[in-house]
């Protein structure tokens, strides 16, 4: 086992943390929140890695051969399902923003204060 | 064995079948939507109604496709549900058709995707209550989310419900993002997702730092959608924005369920691995319970726009909820989800009757308001009750909920915690009652001399940000009065049922059961549970109960006077601290997350 995907993980949640924060433009946002989405893929999938394993399907090989999890890749593609639904949203509600606030910016966003 | 645990996926597939058939037949008239939603929300909490009454002698237990556990090791995906669980379930149902069945007179224009979105909704606030999968809270935690970001956007051509949207959107996606790392996180150290297989895994391990971070980044998931100080910004705006049939939603139960899935993971999955810190993470908890209690009480006192003054006000009651969560003890639980019930409805009621002033007068700002609710007295009474009741006066459901906590707070040694949550209560109690004062009976200063600089500017921001999801009207049809008045009642007489609070003091000792739930799921064991001693309201719960009333009275009347509780320059903090960027509120939530994570890591694994 080693700590290297958990810590790209971390990386990736922290730095697209960083990213939604310090970001100037909708869609750039967007993009930021699947950065620290990613993060989520590559900690399930490295959870369930087995060295030398090979994918789990065992039509072709015989059943006691070593294979990676199936169940964190079943959660990764649900994961993806999610992600693009939310993606959609912000990116749909990206246009509306320019039409309505004329700016993509968060910071010219400016109705709701207080 | 019977059948009724058939029943338990039902309540959840009706409601999406419902979505599909209106979403794929959109084109047909909008009263056949609202017939087919009405309809299939009737039968889901009709569903949720039955299992509560069968889920009395232990969890029903229903395994998807029939993957049931061997040799007591769970691999297949189940619905257990208990008594707190189908509550809740049921109580969204009931909040549900109260919102349907308002919003057939309440809307001017409404498309089919509308009705579908309020299904898809209930459908994921439901599975969540009901679900025993640690991965399936975490789909239907999605699901209902991305439902409410498109419900609070539902007035798309209008400025406030998108930056409101996308708020609410990046916050809870990132809070969903911590709780799907966390989930990794146990499955990686136990193989398994069900809530009872976890626990059991965890039994024989103590606490270590990624048990640790795994609670955190669960729980705190969960807290976002609770709207725990400082994850909670992202609450007023969507409340603010979102059409009143959506706001009660939110409210009412939405963000209860975040505590309810606090609770439930920290009675399942880490029952164990909390024993023996269950002293300091009491302490920790509690601490994120009173912040957000007493934060929210005061910017609720602040506000002058009527539905950020519920959202905050909600928020303020969440951290009571929170707060009998945290002291993680049977009858402080029973205490928080009795006081849900009695702010779900009474809160419930408030947001649709603040829908019926937009409606009939187009204005939202108590100010401007001022006055013009004379001709709607039978509503004017509906918000002085529930002003009432968010105050927890004596005999209100809130009060029985509150006096559990209270008595619970007293054995665990926090005999100040009562206090400062009687504070709350009357702070938010007195914001309410000042506006209903100043609506329905035209009290209270003129706010032409008096208004502030900064205050100008709020009533400018707020008069354009609402008043989209409708016109105002000459006349208020009756169904508009009479939904919130039923809800309020229902409030009011909740608690006064006999046997509804000891019933639900035994439904919360058995949810924290933890043998006996993992014994339910796993083998199927009946379980076998102590009998439970009802407690009696105690004199002091009367005592703070009639200070947070007479506080509330005493508060309201110093607000029509429009005198401030704060000085200025903390109010103005707090009221810039509220800044609606969203960049802000991640960087807050981040603050929150480190905090929370230094002080769970040393309670749970220090």
């Amino acid at each position: 086992m080693t700590f290297l995907p958990y810590a790209v993980a971390a990386w990736l949640f922290v730095v697209g943390l960083y990213g939604i924060v310090t970001s100037r433009h909708l869609v750039h946002l967007a993009v930021c929140l699947t950065v620290v989405q990613s993060s989520t893929y590559l900690i399930l999938l490295s959870t369930g890695y087995v060295r030398h394993g090979s994918a789990p399907i065992y039509a072709d090989i015989p059943p006691v051969a070593t294979a990676v999890d199936p169940v964190v890749q079943a959660l990764t593609l649900t994961d993806i399902v999610v992600e693009s639904t939310i993606t959609a949203l912000l990116l749909a509600l990206a246009v509306q923003a320019m039409k309505r606030f004329g700016s993509v910016d968060p910071t010219f966003l400016r109705q709701l204060r207080g | 064995m019977t059948t009724v645990q058939h029943l338990a996926p039902l309540a959840v597939v009706i409601p999406l079948l419902a979505a599909c058939v209106i979403a794929g037949l959109s084109f047909l008239p909008r009263r056949l939507h609202e017939v087919v939603a009405i309809g299939a929300a009737i039968a889901s909490t009709t569903l949720c109604a039955i299992l509560l009454a069968h889920a009395n002698d232990g969890p029903i237990v229903y395994w998807l496709g029939h993957w049931e556990p061997h040799h007591g090791v769970a691999l297949g995906i189940s619905l257990t549900v208990d008594q707190l669980g189908a509550g809740i379930a049921t109580l969204t149902g009931v909040l549900v058709i109260a919102s349907l069945v308002y919003s057939t007179r309440y809307y001017d224009e409404i498309d089919g995707p509308y009705f579908a979105l309020v299904m898809t909704f209930m459908a994921g606030m439901v599975a969540f209550s009901l679900t025993g999968d640690l991965f399936d809270m975490f789909v239907f935690f999605e699901l209902m989310s991305v439902a409410a970001f498109a419900l609070t956007a539902v007035m798309i051509e209008e400025r406030g419900p998108i930056q409101g949207a996308i708020n609410f959107a990046v916050t809870n996606s990132v809070a969903g993002f911590g709780l799907l790392v966390g989930i990794a996180l146990l499955y990686g150290r136990t193989g398994a997702l069900n809530l009872a297989q976890i626990g059991l895994s965890l039994d024989h391990h103590p606490a270590d730092a990624l048990v640790a971070v795994a609670l955190l980044l669960v729980v705190a998931a969960f807290l976002t959608k609770a709207a725990a100080v400082p994850f909670h910004f992202w609450l007023a705006d969507a409340h603010a924005v979102a059409p009143a049939p959506v706001s009660i939603l939110f409210s009412g139960v939405m963000v209860e369920l975040g505590v309810f899935g606090a609770a439930r993971v920290l009675s399942t999955a880490f029952a164990q691995p909390i024993e023996p810190s269950l002293h300091d993470l009491r302490m920790v908890l509690v601490g994120v319970g009173v912040v957000t209690a007493v934060v929210a009480a005061f910017s609720c006192f602040q506000q002058r726009h009527l539905k950020r003054l519920l959202a905050f006000s909600t928020i303020s009651h969440m951290g009571i909820v929170i707060c009998g969560v945290a002291l993680l003890a049977d009858r402080a639980l029973a205490g928080a989800a009795s006081y849900a019930l009695g702010h779900g409805l009474a809160k419930g009621a408030l947001f649709l009757g603040t829908g019926t002033l937009l409606h009939r007068c187009g204005a939202i700002d108590e100010f401007q308001l001022r006055g013009q609710g004379r001709d709607l007295p039978l509503l004017g009474l509906v918000f002085v009750v529930g002003a009432l009741v968010l105050a927890s006066a004596p005999l209100a459901t809130t009060f029985f909920g509150k006096s559990l906590v209270e008595d619970a707070a007293l054995s665990a040694d926090y005999a100040w915690l009562p206090a400062v949550l009687a504070l709350c209560s009357a702070l938010t109690g007195a914001a309410v009652l000042r506006a209903s004062a100043r609506i329905f009976l035209g009290w209270g200063d003129d706010p032409q001399e008096t208004r502030t600089e900064s205050e100008e500017r709020s009533q400018e921001a707020s008069s354009r940000e609402e008043g989209a999801d409708v016109k105002p009207h000459t006349a208020t049809p009756a169904l508009l009065v009479a939904v919130p008045a039923v809800l309020m009642l229902a409030a009011v007489l909740a608690g006064l049922v006999p046997e509804l609070v000891p019933s639900i003091e035994r439904a919360a000792a058995h949810f924290r059961d933890h043998a006996s739930y993992a014994g339910a799921v796993l083998s199927g064991r009946a379980p076998h549970f102590p009998p439970v001693a009802g407690a009696h309201v105690s004199a002091t719960a009367w005592i703070y109960a009639a200070a947070s009333t007479a506080g509330a009275l005493l508060l309201a009347s110093f607000g029509l006077r429009d005198r401030q509780v704060l000085p200025v320059t903390v109010a103005d903090v707090l009221r810039a601290a509220h800044s609606g960027h969203v960049g802000d509120y991640i960087a807050w939530w981040t603050f929150g997350m480190a905090l929370l994570g230094g002080f769970v890591l040393w309670a749970v694994a220090g």
